[in-house]
């Protein structure tokens, strides 16, 4: 054979076609965004080019006759303790580019999941469970500032009224949001199947930074739009259409990093609806240059509030970071009316590999944490706290609400929903499931009517879990769970990541 | 009458149909048996065209006035009472008037058998009286055919 470098020889997958099995209706070609995978005529015979497959197994799911299997290489760099694979692969590949690696989705590294290290606690004898299927049980929770106190005013008739002017809500029947994917690094057909999910199951979803495609108006009342460094997209308009006004400060896969659209994926719709010429690069600054402080942000909260008339709550998003809890406190003294933090799964369309794989902290410590601080202080009733970033599972939502969250964001797992097999090539704009491409041919794989249909089953049978799992806990109401750590018990901390959490020990 | 409607919006080419198409017709009623030792490679009636991005599955309308119908010699091509146009392969002389007939190009010729016949989508007709769906309909992992009555059809109805 011709001489191959390292890293095209150590190729990370092997295209297993079982030659009796296949058909030859090319299927696999025309499906593979890869090119990994051709005919030749002459031989009436499919090839391989086993370097090009990334593994997203596109080929192998809509293989009509189950002749194609997507196998790890066996054959790959020698490792050891220190020198894993990957980080092999990496060098051989640094070494031919001299750039940086940049990739897609969330952090894959084995970093400790306080998730799976926290059990929840369930009602036996002294304290009864609750049957959802028999007795109400709501999920219903509402994002916004809540007053002090409640004033009421009796009229001479002995009419009671509300005197208090309450600050906007967002009523959301169930604590789980569609998290920000900005149309460009994902296609309208998955904004619109999350926009029309959100609909159906009474949540909101999220334009994320690329503005808001004419299109989901009709949406946009349960809709989230976002203000970011680039103010792509922000106009009258926009900000008038949504339920409430998002200004995005930093992002979990890329704390300290701006957003960047290559030019040759702003066609004219994402050029129109981001409000840039076609074609044109779309950066988002890491910084909003006009933010250096917690005046600077409320300069632009209020801003924004003015703009809506003190009409939508103002949310603030940032990355989990250490110092997270301080921040947190600034932008609720700020005027925020919600809180977002992104933990450092959280995933991404595209992003250097170093900034994803060790950038950031885990969701559950800065919720644990932030949640803490803002009752310290006495102010968190001022502002709600999402949490986004490694939401993997319905457990994850009760978790994260006892750890101090009102509601949660998805995103990694929508997309799972409608197909994702995680090869993190995102950033190549090839997604062969049709998720995170603009591509024509490849966006059309996802049609909205199929794709929203599956994201509201995941929600909704992510809801019925979270009623089952407050029944066991003898709670009837998920507002009465948030914060309420006591539920939780931890296995296999130590002290210290007790102490973070807030958590007690199993068996004590 | 209901008849398989094609989205091209999302038709993505993955030749499921084809396959399908094949099985169904096939006396094994298996992908690869059908394929490999009946000989039914390249007969099918749901023929994936691709002009990327566009991508659709063409197949017989089965016309109110069917023009295959009209060029048909030998009598093989029957309109049947629920409105499918029907081609009886046994009686087909092989002339290829359908073949060329058909503004759509939906009755191909078949070259490679022994029997040198014309053949088209009968709408899966057997599967039908079993309640089924055609098969294409069924294998279409993106919704781009719809077994369903045409939207004039639909509109004539509510007139
Ligand atoms: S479709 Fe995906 S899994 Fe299949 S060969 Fe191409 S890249 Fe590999
Ligand atoms: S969204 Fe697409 S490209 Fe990204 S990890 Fe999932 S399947 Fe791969």
């Amino acid at each position: 054979m011709l001489y191959k470098k390292p890293q095209i020889q150590y190729y990370p997958y092997i295209v297993q076609r079982d030659d009796y099995k296949c058909v030859r209706c090319l299927g696999c070609v025309e499906q593979c965004s890869y090119d990994a995978t051709f005919y030749d005529e002459e031989l009436d015979v499919i090839w391989n080019k086993h370097e090009a497959c990334v593994g997203c197994k596109r080929c192998e799911a809509m293989c009509p006759t189950d002749a194609i299997k997507i196998v790890p290489n066996p054959s790959r760099p020698i490792e050891h303790a220190s020198w894993k694979w990957d980080l092999v692969m990496d060098a051989y590949l640094q070494a031919n580019t001299g750039g940086i690696i940049i990739t897609g989705i969330g952090n894959d590294k084995p970093y400790r999941i306080y998730f799976d290290h926290l059990v929840i606690d369930a009602c036996q004898v002294t304290n009864p469970s609750i049957d959802p299927l028999r007795e109400p049980m709501e999920l219903r929770t509402f994002l916004g500032k809540k007053g002090e106190k409640i004033e009421l005013t009796e009229s001479e008739s002995g009419k009671i009224a509300l005197k208090t002017r309450l600050a906007p809500q967002l009523e959301l029947e169930t604590p789980i949001m569609f998290s920000a994917m900005s149309y460009g690094s994902i296609n309208l057909n998955f904004q619109e199947s999350m926009a029309r999910a959100a609909v159906e199951l009474g949540t909101y979803w999220n334009t994320g930074e690329g503005g808001l495609h004419k299109k989901l108006y009709p949406y946009a009342g349960r809709g989230i739009v976002q203000v970011a460094s680039g103010r792509f997209g922000v106009s009258r308009d926009y900000l008038k259409a949504a339920a409430a006004v998002e200004i995005k400060i930093g992002q979990g896969a890329k704390p300290g990093i701006g957003g960047h659209l290559p030019g040759e994926k702003v066609n004219a719709e994402i050029a129109e609806t981001r409000m840039i010429p076609p074609g044109s690069d779309a950066i988002s600054p890491a910084p909003h240059h006009d933010i250096y402080s917690i005046e600077d942000l409320k300069q632009l909260v209020y801003a924004i509030k003015e703009a809506t008339r003190y009409e939508k709550p103002v949310f603030v998003k940032i990355a989990a970071v250490h110092n997270v809890a301080a921040i947190a406190s600034g932008i609720a003294r700020a005027g925020a009316d919600v809180i977002v933090v992104d933990g450092f799964r959280g995933g991404t369309g595209a992003t250097p590999k170093s900034v994803r794989d060790h950038v950031g902290i885990p969701i559950e410590v800065a919720i644990a944490a932030v949640d803490r601080r803002l009752r310290q202080e006495g102010i968190r009733n001022e502002v709600s706290i999402v949490a986004t970033g490694g939401i993997r599972s319905s457990a994850d939502v009760i978790k994260i609400i006892a750890l101090g969250a009102d509601a949660a964001y998805i995103a990694t797992v929508a997309m799972l929903a409608i197909g994702c097999t995680l090869c993190q090539t995102c950033n190549t704009g090839r997604c062969a499931w049709g998720i995170t491409t603009n591509d024509p041919r490849l966006a059309r794989r996802q049609n909205p009517d199929i794709a929203s249909e599956q994201l509201y089953n995941l929600v909704r049978g992510w809801s019925h879990e979270m009623k089952e799992m407050l029944g066991a806990m003898g709670i009837n109401s998920i507002e009465s769970l948030k914060g309420n750590r006591l539920r939780l018990r931890s296995i296999g901390l130590t002290e210290k990541e007790n102490e973070i959490l807030g958590v007690l020990p199993a068996g004590e | 009458m209901k008849k398989v409607i094609i989205i091209e919006d999302y038709c993505i080419a993955c030749y499921n149909c084809e396959v399908a198409c094949v099985a169904t017709h096939s006396r094994s009623q298996d992908p690869v048996k059908s394929y490999k030792r009946e000989g039914l490679r390249g007969k099918t009636n749901a023929v994936v065209e691709v002009e990327s991005p566009l991508a659709f599955s063409s197949m017989c309308r089965h016309c109110k006035h069917p023009w295959c119908m009209d060029a048909c010699i030998s009598g093989a091509i029957q309109r049947l009472d629920n409105g499918i146009v029907y081609l009886d392969e046994e009686r087909c002389v092989g002339c290829w008037g359908c073949v060329v007939g058909c503004p759509y190009g939906a009755a191909h010729p078949n070259l490679a058998g022994k029997d040198k016949h014309a053949f088209k989508c009968d709408l899966c007709i057997k599967r039908l009286d079993a309640g089924l769906n055609p098969a294409c309909v069924e294998a279409c992992p993106n919704n781009a055919l719809l077994y369903d009555e045409t939207i004039e059809e639909r509109e004539e109805v509510h007139k």
